[in-house]
This record gives structure tokens, C-alpha cells and sequence, in this order.
């Protein structure tokens, strides 16, 4: 690695000297650029919108369910509604916000100037974003916008053979394949950058053992995007060739087989949810050391157990099939692997408790919503391990119960998380500090908005409230439940927006943040904020696990403890 | 168990739970639901202490190291701890040991729970699910039926299961009745079977568990479990032809001439079509639509006129039969008793 | 603008990291490796599961001289790589275009057999499962080979144009590992579709 490079001055000048851009000369560079600090900006910006509006069809079928046989919308429009919001907050909210975090970090804490193929970043990127838009085409093609088109209704899983051409003969499936095929070769493109640099990139000294956890938890998520993706990119040609080639891959009246399908779907499916729930541990090794004020507890172990959790989120996927008939013997198998998975991520847990004994907690409002994850995220490990038990999965499956665990995980532990990364990167991104009041006000209202619907949720679950419905019948008990399901909604959709604004507001008239607001120890801290292009005047070389905290107590280096 | 009543009684109360839950798993009525419930509360029990162990601790460590400016160490940093290696394998023998217990009383519950064959004195019902109505057929009886199944009661002493075997003529379904058992999937081009079991006779509610397609949220799920007198009763009325009322010759006469027949039967009729649910005592039932609709004249007329005022996206067409002839029909369905 | 905390630095130990044009094609693998896992696992579950039509047994010939003309484009193209890394671009040139002749040769004689399948045989990818997942299978790998194909073509240009040096032995290298990925994944498909298959 060359570490001559022209001196900051030189450059720095050339900068200041220029007159302030044009909007249209503005808009060229970031349609064009190739940095990955701004191709990651990009997807978490581009995460947002969609966040904001499958949060609204959300708020749409919260609306219809809050009394039973209600005629907010039709049963043709709900189902619409279930299945964009599923396939927009897993394809066009989750996996670019999180591989817009890691774009944006995975460089600057290695000590890199870019990822290791800019170009690639770039067309991963805007792959994706168009991914996005043809999904949401799907509203105005076919019957126009007042039959609400071509939208897919088969939900986000598309269970075959309902996804045939026979049962579903508009384009609703082909837009909901398609948009995916799409997302797929951008997740695919941004999994390979972010290996070839971890890889290949690293600035002298960084031993893979020395590597933020992040950078670790980012390459075992790239790493798993390879063999999960691809599966249901294989499964998805195979419907298109159902749909218009005339093949049988999925055809029941042929001998083909719905059960294939979900065997499919699921070796994507189940690993997909711990790629997205990996980089919220990898903000949670980051954000909660700082504010604990000591190192992480555990680094080798916390290492070993999320390499653990890869290999193991491959081999539990049918445990959303516990009952299809698949046999004693499979339902045990993926029963015991889906159990067996909670031990390393109950280690993690462990390792967070124990980082934060001892400490010196600082109660940031970031800090408040990574406590939030953490509470949160054992309540979802719990009753994960509830629906290990395939026994009471045969009851609890496909009811509101699974639906109340997966969004206890999905907003509870990573969007917490999000938010909690949000507030603590977000001054290194832009050179401000989000607003803590405004982040107090966020954090309670999206507390209790969050409680409010989703601990009362797996009620009607244990009622026998099965999910995907757009209506139910009133004596059933379910009716007062989900009116307050519905309720929380409602505090959640304030206070999202309240940080939409403090994200706007703090941009314009936010605190300057300086290098490193938080006294913290990875490299990304040790640049300016924002940083400059070329993110480090000279390629650092590290000696331990924190080198700021190295610079910061020479007398007492990490190197002479670390495990 | 008085204890997990009185639990159930207060979380009920709690949780704002009127009508006591007719379709709760809390109150298991069958064999099935029995068995899961046992396995359920252990499982419940463990991760409640889990729980509550790990989330005090968490809440003790956030009151106790909180940050106080005030104190003489504020701008210290703490002690960097790096790890532990015998604490952080207690932290992983423990959850071992924890997951091997758990996983060996599922394991038992699973292995007991499958029924490749058929119980001895066990009734067979064939359940084929369909977009969006459930169709029961007693082969060893020659009944043909929908949407409301009827089991006789099991005596422990001697005990008269009812063995299900179930597939799908389109769509994936799934079978939940959750009083009487856990979920079993309905899907095309396999078979699959489940033991169905009660000692108290009574009604149960369910409904479809596996989005099939619009009208999902309508596929609702009657069974009653009879005791052997009113099983036997029913029974024999199912098998008997339909009724020939002669008020209702003209009713049936445009029935017959109608598209009805290629979708619906008729037993000993000339309407023989399978797409649609067996009518042919359609009027002995307590709903239509698949549970969803009182069986009355005014809402079978109602249905028929136009299926998607109950049920849009239901896939009966309307019929477009003139007043007068839906009038004749209706009254014509009503006598199917 | 210019307040970075500077690190410092040694030159003490050397620092070398693998190469991110073999990491990157790594990745490439691993990820088309799984979708084509799953095609022959579609493949291998519909085995003897058609409901009508002809069997595998009925019309398929064992492809062995289109898959010896494959497996030496493995050997040819490696040759180039080597000849380019030691300035021979002459030679370079003369491998890559045997691997794209004995490539090329591998597509016509899949097109070939095709066309004897569908007019011949009635084997269609409609006509049952056999069809669907043969043709897709298949069809993969040959798209695979296509690609393969345009890539070294265009390497062939710029070698027939004078432009490939032994600087640029690392891209071949990559691309030569593309070209033994679906040497090896037609290894696979062989077996499974012409020898267990049948």
C-alpha cells in the first residue's frame, strides 16, 4: 500500500478556493460518483423513503384491522398492502440501509481509501434503487392506479403454487420477482466489495484479529449473501420459466412441487433474516464499548460466535415448515439446529452484559436505543426459541405470534439499532450532531408506540389469530387487541417523523460534531468529519484492536492485554 | 393445574380477553392441543426464568455503572476488561445444558406425535382444501360434505379418533382449529395426516392458517364434535337423498338448467360439478360461505345473487338470475335439509 | 479542514494482502456455484417424477467429445495465462483462441443437441419435469459458457490487437478462473444429468 500521497494542504486548498456548486453540478457528482461514503449516504437515504412509505402501508392495515369486518379497504387492496410492505422492508429498507452503513464504514475502518471496486459499489447501488422503483411501478401498470395495477398479493414468501400463472395470472408475481432479481445482484455486488476489501484492503498492521468487530460482522454477512441469495435467485428464474416458459418446477398438476418452493425460499429466507440482523450487532459491538467507556468483552469469543451463527442460520431454514408434513425426524433435526443457535447468540448477549459491568455508562440517546435493543433483543430470542419447539410452532405458526416475534426482532433489535447508529454516525457523515432533545422525544414516543403494538400483538397470536388477513370475525376476541395493536401504530409513525426532522434540522443547524464527539477508538474517528475523499491524509498502521485508544493512552496500550 | 387455571383466568382478564378465548391455545379440548399444552408451559416456564434472570441483570448493571459527573472517577476511564475465559464458558455450558433439556421433551412430544397410520376404530374423513372452501368426504360412510365437520366425541375408555387426510385441489391451506390441535398444512400434490381427538363435546372454531389467496381471512373452520347419538343421527341424515319437495319443483328445475350444476352437486341430481361445495344439504347447515355467513334464506339469497357483497374475490360469479328466479332457487336451496 | 489525528506508522513488517481481482472472483464463484447447486438439486428430487414423456434413459447420448473440447480449454487457457505472465504475447494469442475455438466447439455441439431434442425427440422444457429441469440446468452452465466466451473473445482482441502485456497477467488470471468454474460445474452437471441421471 502506497502511503505517499499528496499533502492535505494542497488538496484541502483546491477545495476552498472553489465557488459554491451548482444544484445541477451537485446532482452530477453524486449521480456519478464512485466514493463509497457517498454511495452509502445513497442507500441509507434511499432506505428512508422506503422506510417511510411501507411504514405507512403499514399504518394503512393497522387502520382496517383495528375492528373486526371492517371496510377500510378491500381484501384485494390488504393484500396488496401486506405483501409490498414485507418485500419493501426486507429488499428496500433493510439490506440497503444496512449495506449503506457498511459501505460507508467498512473503508474508513480498515484504513482504506475506497472499497476495491468503485465502480462495481456505484452499479450495485443504482441496480438496486431501480429495483426499488419498478416494485412500486407495479402500483400504476396494469389497471392503472385506482384498481391498484399490478401490485404483488402473494405475499412477501410468494408461496408457489399460488405464484403460478394459474392462480395469480396478472403481473402481480412478476413485478414482485423481478424487483428482487434486481435488489439480488446489488446485494450480491456490494457482498463481493465488501469481502475484496476486508480482504484486500486493510492497512498495514490490521490483522484479521484486529479488525473491528463491525468490519468481522460485515464480512461474515457478505460472506452468507453469496450462498443465500442465490437460492432464491435460482428459485425465482425457476417461477419465471413456470410463468412464461411453460416449465413444471412449481406446477402441482405437472408433479411438480409447492414443497420445493418453500424448501427454496427458506435456504434464502431464513439465513437473509440474519443478514440483517447481523449488522445491528456489529453497531451494538461498536456504539456500546464507547458508551460504556471499555473495551468489548470477549472479542475472540464474539468473533467465533458470529462465524458460529453463519454456518448455523444455514441448516435451521425448515423450521418454517414445521407443519408441512416434512416427518419426525426433520421437524427434530431443524427443531435441535434452531435451538442450538441460541447459544452463540445468547453469548453475544453475555458479552454486551459483561462489557457493560464495570463500565462508566453515558445515557446518549444513542446509547438509549442500543439498551432498547438489548432488551428487546432477548425478549425476541425468547420467543424464537418458543417456535423452535415444533410442537408449539404446530400452534403458534402462521398466527399473529410469529408475526409479533419477527417484528419484535426487526424493529425492536435492528431498527433500535439503526436509530442508535443513526445518532452516533450521523456526525461523522454530515460534521453535525443530531439534536438530543429531539432524540429524547424519538426515543420515548417510538418506545412506547413500539410496546403498545407489538407485546399485545402475540396475544391474539395464542388467541388463534392466524396472519394475513384482512379482516376477522368479531367473536373470536381479538377485537379490543388489535385495536390497541393499532393504536401504537400510531405513536411509532410520530415519532419516525420527528427524526426524519431532526435528520433534516441537525443537517442545517445541528452542534459541529469535530473529529471524534464521542472519545471514541476506531479509525473512522481518527479523519475529520465528514471526511475528506480521500478519507486518510497517510494510510495509518495499527498496533492493537483500538489504535485511537493506543494514541490516547500511550502509557497503556490495548496490545498489552488483548486475548 | 388449578394453578394454570387461575393464571389463565387472571392473563385473560389482563389481557382483555372476553368470550374466554374460543379459539385460544390456552384451553386445549383435544388430545393434540392437550399434548402441545403440556410441552408449552414447560417451554414458557424455561424462558420466563431465562428472562427474568438475564433482564434484571441487565437492569442492575445500567442503574449501577451509570455514569454520575459528580462522582471522583468521572473522568477516569473504568478498568478495561478484555474477557474471562472460565466465565465466558459457564456462559456457554449453561445454555447448553439448557437447550439439550429442552430439545429432549420436544423431541419426545414430536416423535409421539406422528400417526403414519391409521388409529384402530378411528373414523376417516378425506379434507381437501380448496380456494376458499373445505370439502369432507366420510368414504367409509358415503358422506360428501363442506365447510362444517362433524366428529363423534372419543371416550378415553374407548376411544373413537377421528383420522384426517388432507390435501389441497389448488393453493396451499392449513387446517387450525386451535382447541383441538396444532395447524396441519393442506397442499397440492401431497398428502398429509393428522389424528383429530376430543373428550368434550361441543363446537370449535378455527380458520385457514396458510394465505391461499383473497378471500383467506373467510376460510373459517366449523367442527363439532358430537356425542355418539347426535354423530349417528347426523350421519344417517347425510347419507339420505336430497329432499324432493314438490313446492320446490320450480326452484330446482332453474338450479338444474343453470351453470350451477357445473360447479355444484346435487347427490342423484344431474348437478355433479366438484369446484364448488356438495349442496346436497346445504340447508342442514349452520353457515355458508365457509362459516362466514348465517345460513338464512335472506343471506343464501343474498350469496347467491352476488357471493362478493360476503366475500370479494370469492370465486362463485354472480349468477345474474332474475328476482323471480332467484326467489324460486332460494326457496329451492332452503329444502336441502 | 486538516486536524486528522495522524497514526503512526512503521514500515517495520512487510504487508502484503491477496490480490482483490482473485478475491472479488472468488466470491463471484461461491455465489453462482449456489445458484447452480440448487438447479441440480431441482434436478436430481424430479428424477423418475414425470408424469409422462420421455426419460432420460430414452434420449440422452453421453456429450463425450464436446465435454473432452471443455475440459482441454481448461489446459489452453491456463497455457495463455502463463504465456502472457512471461511476456510471450504471441503464444498468448494462440492458446486464447484454441480455448475460444474448443468453447465455441462445446456450445455448437450443445445447440446441436438441443435441436435433436426438441424436433426429434419432442422433448420440450414443457413437456414434463425431465424437460424443466434438464433444459434449465442445462441452459445455465451453456449461458455461463457464452458469457465466458464473449469475455475471452474480447481478451483475444486486445491480444491480436497488441494491447495484452504481462502486465496484464493478473485480469487473465481472474478471468481464467471464471473459465475453470464452469469447467468444473459442467463436471458436475455430467454426472449428474448423463451418468446417475440416466
Amino acid at each position: 500500500m502506497a502511503t505517499q500521497t499528496p499533502t492535505t494542504a494542497v488538496l484541502d486548498q483546491a477545495s476552498a478556493q472553489g465557488q459554491r456548486p451548482l444544484w445541477l453540478e451537485t446532482v452530477q457528482d453524486w449521480v456519478t460518483t464512485v466514493d463509497h461514503k457517498k454511495i452509502g449516504i445513497m442507500y441509507i437515504c434511499y432506505a428512508l423513503i422506503f422506510l417511510v412509505v411501507a411504514g405507512f402501508e403499514a399504518l394503512l392495515m393497522r387502520i382496517q384491522l383495528a375492528i373486526p369486518n371492517n371496510t377500510f379497504v378491500s381484501p384485494q387492496t390488504f393484500n396488496r398492502l401486506f405483501t409490498m410492505h414485507g418485500t419493501t422492508m426486507v429488499f428496500f429498507v433493510g439490506m440497503p440501509i444496512l449495506f449503506g452503513f457498511g459501505n460507508y464504514l467498512v473503508p474508513l475502518m480498515i484504513g482504506a481509501r475506497d472499497m476495491a471496486f468503485p465502480r462495481l459499489n456505484a452499479f450495485s447501488f443504482w441496480i438496486s434503487a431501480f429495483g426499488g422503483l419498478l416494485l412500486y411501478f407495479s402500483y400504476l401498470g396494469g389497471d392503472g392506479l385506482y384498481g391498484m395495477g399490478g401490485a404483488p398479493d402473494v405475499g412477501w414468501f410468494a408461496y408457489a403454487p399460488l405464484t403460478e400463472r394459474v392462480f395469480s395470472p396478472g403481473h402481480s408475481t412478476d413485478y414482485w420477482t423481478l424487483s428482487i432479481l434486481l435488489s439480488g445482484i446489488g446485494s450480491i455486488g456490494t457482498a463481493l466489495n465488501i469481502v475484496a476489501t476486508t480482504i484486500s484492503m486493510r492497512c498495514p498492521g490490521m490483522k484479521l484479529n484486529r479488525m473491528p468487530l463491525l468490519v468481522w460482522l460485515y464480512l461474515v454477512v457478505s460472506l452468507m449473501a453469496f450462498v443465500v441469495v442465490s437460492p432464491l435467485t435460482a428459485a425465482q428464474i425457476m417461477l419465471m420459466l413456470d410463468r412464461y416458459a411453460g416449465s413444471h418446477f412449481f406446477d402441482t398438476q405437472a408433479g411438480g412441487s409447492a414443497v420445493l418452493w418453500m424448501h427454496f425460499f427458506w435456504i434464502f429466507g431464513h439465513p437473509e433474516v440474519y443478514i440483517l440482523v447481523l449488522p445491528a450487532f456489529a453497531f451494538a459491538n461498536e456504539i456500546i464499548p464507547v458508551f460504556s467507556r471499555k473495551a468489548i468483552f470477549g472479542y475472540p469469543a464474539m468473533v467465533a460466535a458470529t462465524v458460529g451463527i453463519g454456518f448455523i442460520s444455514l441448516s435451521v431454514w425448515a423450521h418454517h415448515m414445521f407443519t408441512v408434513g416434512m416427518g419426525a425426524w426433520a421437524n427434530t433435526f431443524f427443531t435441535f439446529a434452531t435451538m442450538v443457535i441460541s447459544v452463540p447468540t445468547g453469548i453475544k448477549i453475555f458479552n454486551w452484559l459483561a462489557t457493560l459491568w464495570g463500565g462508566r455508562i453515558h445515557f446518549t440517546v444513542s446509547m438509549m436505543f442500543a439498551v432498547g435493543f438489548l432488551f428487546q433483543f432477548l425478549i425476541a430470542g425468547l420467543t424464537g426459541i418458543m417456535l423452535s419447539v415444533a410442537p408449539f410452532d404446530w400452534q403458534l405458526g402462521n398466527s399473529y405470534f410469529v408475526v409479533a416475534h419477527f417484528h419484535y426482532v426487526l424493529v425492536g433489535a435492528i431498527l433500535f439499532m439503526i436509530f442508535s447508529a443513526f445518532y452516533y454516525w450521523y456526525p461523522k457523515m454530515t460534521g453535525r450532531m443530531l439534536s438530543e432533545k429531539i432524540g429524547k422525544w424519538h426515543f420515548w414516543l417510538f418506545l412506547i408506540g413500539f410496546h403498545l403494538t407489538f407485546d399485545l400483538m402475540h396475544v391474539p397470536g395464542l388467541l388463534g389469530m392466524p396472519r394475513r388477513v384482512y379482516t376477522y370475525e368479531a367473536d373470536r376476541g381479538w377485537a379490543i387487541l388489535n385495536m390497541l395493536v393499532s393504536s401504537g401504530a400510531i405513536f411509532q409513525a410520530v415519532a419516525s417523523l420527528l427524526f426524519v426532522s431532526n435528520l433534516v434540522y441537525s443537517y442545517f443547524k445541528g452542534a459541529i460534531a469535530g473529529a471524534d464527539p464521542w472519545d471514541a477508538w476506531s479509525l473512522e474517528w481518527s479523519t475529520t468529519s465528514p471526511p475528506p475523499p480521500y478519507n486518510f491524509a497517510v494510510i495509518p498502521t495499527v498496533g492493537s484492536r483500538r489504535p485511537l485508544w493506543d494514541l490516547k493512552h500511550p502509557e497503556d496500550p490495548d496490545s498489552n492485554y488483548e486475548m | 393445574m388449578q394453578a394454570i387455571r387461575y393464571g389463565e383466568h387472571f392473563a385473560s382478564r389482563l389481557l382483555f380477553i372476553p368470550d374466554g378465548g374460543k379459539t385460544s391455545i390456552f384451553r386445549p379440548a383435544g388430545t393434540s392441543a392437550h399434548s402441545i399444552f403440556g410441552l408449552s408451559m414447560l417451554v414458557l416456564t424455561i424462558t420466563l426464568c431465562i428472562f427474568l434472570v438475564v433482564a434484571s441483570l441487565l437492569l442492575y448493571v445500567l442503574l449501577r455503572y451509570r455514569h454520575r459527573a459528580s462522582s471522583p472517577e468521572a473522568e477516569q476511564e473504568p478498568a478495561q476488561i478484555y474477557g474471562s475465559t472460565q466465565i465466558e464458558l459457564s456462559w456457554t455450558v449453561i445454555p447448553v445444558l439448557i437447550v439439550v433439556i429442552l430439545f429432549l421433551a420436544t423431541a419426545r412430544v414430536i416423535l409421539s406425535s406422528e400417526q403414519p397410520h391409521e388409529p384402530p376404530g378411528a373414523l376417516d374423513v378425506i379434507v381437501i382444501g380448496h380456494q376458499f372452501w373445505w370439502e369432507y368426504r366420510y368414504p367409509k360412510l358415503g358422506i360428501v360434505t363442506a365447510n362444517e365437520l362433524h366428529i363423534p366425541v372419543s371416550d378415553s375408555g374407548h376411544p373413537t379418533p377421528t383420522y384426517l387426510t388432507m390435501s389441497s385441489a389448488d393453493t396451499d391451506h392449513s387446517f387450525w382449529v386451535p382447541r383441538l390441535a396444532g395447524k396441519m398444512d393442506l397442499i397440492p400434490n401431497k398428502v398429509n395426516v393428522m389424528s383429530l381427538e376430543s373428550q368434550a363435546p361441543g363446537l370449535y372454531l378455527g380458520q385457514c392458517a396458510q394465505y391461499c389467496g383473497t378471500q383467506h381471512a373467510k376460510m373459517l373452520l366449523r367442527v363439532y364434535v358430537d356425542t355418539p347419538a347426535d354423530f349417528a343421527a347426523w350421519a344417517v341424515h347425510q347419507k339420505q337423498p336430497p329432499v324432493e319437495d314438490a313446492n320446490a319443483a320450480l326452484g330446482r328445475g332453474i338450479f338444474q338448467q343453470n351453470a350451477c350444476i357445473s360447479c355444484h352437486t346435487v347427490a342423484g341430481t344431474v348437478a355433479a360439478g366438484r369446484f364448488g361445495p356438495d349442496l346436497t344439504h346445504v340447508a342442514s347447515r349452520d353457515t355458508i360461505a365457509s362459516g362466514s355467513v348465517i345460513n338464512t334464506a335472506a343471506n343464501i339469497r343474498a350469496f347467491v345473487d352476488n357471493p362478493a357483497h360476503f366475500k370479494p374475490g370469492a370465486l362463485m360469479p354472480p349468477m345474474h338470475l332474475n328476482e323471480h328466479d332467484l326467489d324460486a332457487v332460494t326457496a329451492y336451496l332452503m329444502t336441502l335439509k | 479542514m486538516s486536524t486528522t489525528a495522524v497514526i503512526p506508522h512503521s514500515q517495520a513488517e512487510s504487508w502484503t494482502l491477496p490480490s482483490r481481482g482473485m478475491v472479488g472472483m472468488a466470491c463471484l464463484i461461491v455465489a453462482e456455484s449456489a445458484i447452480f447447486i440448487i438447479f441440480v438439486v431441482a434436478y436430481v428430487f424430479y428424477l423418475g417424477k414425470s408424469l409422462t414423456g420421455p426419460t432420460p434413459r430414452d434420449v440422452l447420448h453421453l456429450p463425450i467429445f464436446i465435454s473432452i473440447c471443455l475440459f482441454s480449454s481448461s489446459y489452453t487457457v491456463h497455457r495463455a495465462v502463463s504465456a502472457l505472465e512471461h511476456g510471450k504475447r504471441r503464444a498468448c494469442t494462440v492458446w486464447l483462441t484454441l480455448t475460444v475455438l474448443l468453447g465455441g466447439i462445446f456450445i455448437a455441439g450443445t445447440a446441436r443437441e438441443w435441436h435433436e431434442l426438441i424436433y426429434r425427440e419432442g422433448l420440450t422444457i414443457k413437456t414434463n419435469l425431465f424437460g424443466t429441469t434438464f433444459y434449465s440446468l442445462v441452459g445455465l452452465h451453456a449461458s455461463h459458457v457464452l458469457i465466458g466466451l464473449v469475455m475471452l473473445s474480447l481478451a483475444l482482441l486486445f491480444s491480436v490487437r497488441g494491447q495484452l502485456t504481462s502486465r496484464h497477467t493478473e485480469r487473465l488470471e481472474v478471468l481464467s478462473l471464471y473459465w475453470h468454474f464452469v469447467d468444473a460445474v459442467w463436471v458436475v452437471v455430467f454426472l449428474v444429468v448423463y451418468v446417475f441421471g440416466k
